[in-house]
């Protein structure tokens, strides 16, 4: 080709590009034009969801919860959901789109998608008429609760880092004592040599 | 030889061990035989393969380990995740040594399984903010420069589950979700250059074949910078579990954004929020707030041996400890080995190449005199910073972040020589 340092690789058609270029911005670039309703939503998702997400998103076994956990970021055991936790309902389409149902992934038209994400949205009390219609045209302007809450990477300003020249000698003022012991929980597994004389 | 005999020959299986958490003196398969005035049946007898020719060079057109290490594989706990194909499993570092990773050790992480790509069918298109969107064939890939750097691979959520504490007795568990081999690849830099970057653009998303079509927004400093799409390890083609035919590789970054199967990148000039860095891959402080974009991988380090899995079965005396640093940030200046707990630290012996954004290999030897240990390493990077203690990172966090601990491990050894994952204070 004539392009580059190298001339080597071919331009990618339009069509090419079309077929893997699906990603979507928080801002909406990149959503297809299309629609789908919380009622039409409800179907697509007891017919490919809820057999693992359950009819409510609680989530079955341990298949992740997609719904609930509201006001639960700051408790002992944290409820991480799409209404508690996601910023960007442009991830929800985006990532249903690419990669659900699990195991047939690519599957569900743009209009399923639309549908299905509005219902995940009505699940978490973002949109709450069964009659709101998710589109292209209004994705990006709802806001979801925790979308305020995310901060850029500062891991490099904690106190700890701040020590340059750690202690060598007679650094504690007693002799270390044990606090906490994995034996107790016992969860580690077993080789794979069961009854092999251990 | 049936399996059975396999371990009748080696008696007590290593990781007997483990579960048994303590070592009979009689039961000491390996090492110590006392001598005997007819000596060493190992020495006085003629063994089998002293007698008889073994396989011949066309039996293992593609070599595997010795039957006697059997042991040494990739292992999962299988109450982590929902199921196998979106999971994880762990090197076992307790049993190598050096800093290379072989191949058919390195720990696998999936969303979707392991994709089996047939390379002829595979092809890599750069789009988005470029003058001309380009596909390449493998082919194409082969006629560019290559590169061969030595790098670590660690997943975001390697000692993830010991956030609140001890809880997996191995560091095969604990600090098993890293890798570190020699990539082959042509730098990204160079397919980003052949399609033409165009003014504004500031931010990469490289996706995968794959069923999880994984996708990570990087900058587009870091591409530019030493990001390589490599198509093989350890000098031969990457192992499908791996990525092939094709991977990013992401010096010192967390290992999420070393998109496997890599079919596209797409250039543009704002991060994308995919769910891979919005609901995963971020980080939940005390407070509620969450850090996004934590893409660094922190100093860290870990003794391999004494471990839980890998106890002192040799009695007193002169003892290895041998461990594992590294910093996404840079090479390794210094390793310090405690073994009391952190009262006192000794500067371990860094051994081998080490090279920036890899593993390095350090030891301590000293004389042991059969008492409890608490060993601890602590590494300091060349960026001066030192790996901090999981109370200090709680203290800074609050127990719910999942990813990037690095705090200092702690293993207890007991009188006969077993060691246990533990905390101290």
């Amino acid at each position: 080709g004539d392009h580059g340092n190298f001339g080597i690789g071919r331009p990618a058609s339009e069509e090419e590009i079309a077929a893997w270029d699906i990603d979507v911005r928080p801002d909406g670039k990149g959503l297809p034009v299309g629609s789908g309703t919380v009622l039409d939503g409800e179907q697509v998702y007891f017919d490919q969801c809820a057999t693992c997400h359950g009819d409510f998103g609680e989530g079955l076994g341990r298949w992740p919860v997609l719904a609930g956990g509201m006001g639960t970021l700051e408790d002992d055991r944290p409820e991480k959901t799409v209404g508690s936790f996601w910023p960007h309902v442009s991830t929800v389409y985006d990532y249903v789109r690419r990669t659900m149902p699990f195991g047939n992934a690519r599957s569900l038209s743009d209009d399923e998608v639309y549908a299905v994400t509005a219902y995940v949205l009505y699940l978490n009390d973002i949109v709450r008429d069964e009659e709101f219609e998710l589109s292209n045209e209004n994705l990006a302007d709802i806001e979801l609760p925790n979308a305020g809450n995310f901060i850029a990477d500062d891991r490099f300003e904690e106190d700890h880092y701040a020590e340059k020249d750690p202690c060598m000698s007679d650094c504690l003022d007693a002799p270390a004592e044990i606090t906490m012991r994995a034996q107790v929980l016992d969860v580690t597994p077993d080789s794979g040599d069961e009854g092999s004389g251990g | 030889m049936s399996d059975d005999d396999t371990m009748a020959a080696r008696g007590r299986g290593r990781r007997g061990f483990l579960k048994s958490g303590l070592l009979g003196g009689a039961a000491l398969a390996a090492g110590s035989l006392t001598a005997r005035a007819e000596g060493d049946p190992a020495i006085t007898e003629i063994k089998d393969w002293n007698r008889y020719p073994g396989e011949g060079v066309d039996a293992r057109p593609y070599g595997t380990p010795s039957q006697f290490e059997s042991e040494v594989v990739r292992r999962n706990v299988p109450w982590l995740t929902a199921e196998s194909i979106s999971s994880v499993n762990f090197t076992p570092l307790h049993e190598l040594d050096g800093i290379i990773t072989p191949n058919g050790l390195c720990f696998e992480r999936h969303h979707a399984g392991i994709a089996e790509i047939d390379p002829a069918e595979h092809r890599l298109m750069i789009n988005g903010m470029v003058d001309t969107p380009l596909v390449f064939t493998m082919a194409d890939l082969m006629r560019f420069p290559r590169e061969n750097r030595v790098y670590f691979l660690e997943c975001a959520a390697n000692s993830g589950m010991e956030w609140r504490g001890a809880q997996l007795n191995g560091c095969q568990f604990t600090h098993g979700m890293v890798h570190c081999v020699m990539y082959t690849g042509v730098p990204l830099k160079y397919l980003l250059e052949e399609a033409g970057i165009k003014s504004g653009a500031a931010w990469l998303l490289p996706e995968g074949a794959d069923a999880s079509a994984m996708t990570r927004s990087v900058p587009l400093d870091k591409g530019l910078e030493d990001c390589l799409v490599a198509f093989k390890m350890n000098g031969e083609a990457l192992r499908p579990e791996q990525g092939y035919p094709l991977r990013l590789v992401v010096p010192g970054w967390e290992g999420n954004m070393w998109v496997k199967w890599l079919r596209r990148i797409e250039v543009g000039d704002k991060p994308w929020a995919q769910r891979e860095e919005t609901s995963k891959y971020t980080d939940l402080l005390k407070g509620g707030k969450t850090r996004m974009h934590t893409w660094e991988m922190e100093v860290k380090s870990v003794i391999t041996s004494p471990s839980p899995q890998k106890p002192i079965v040799h009695g007193r005396g002169r003892t290895v400890i041998a461990g594992l640093a590294w910093s996404g940030l840079g090479a390794i200046d210094r390793v310090d080995v405690t073994i009391d707990g952190g009262m006192n630290w000794h500067t371990a012996r860094l051994d081998g190449p080490s090279f920036p954004k890899a593993l390095h290999r350090f030891y301590y030897e000293f004389d042991w005199d059969g008492s409890d240990l608490l060993l601890q390493s602590r590494a300091i990077d060349d960026q001066g910073y030192v790996q901090p203690t999981k109370q200090e990172l709680r203290a800074a966090r609050g127990p719910n972040s999942i990813y990037h601990n690095n705090g200092i491990q702690s293993w207890h050894v007991n009188a006969e020589g077993a060691v246990e994952n533990v905390e101290v204070s």
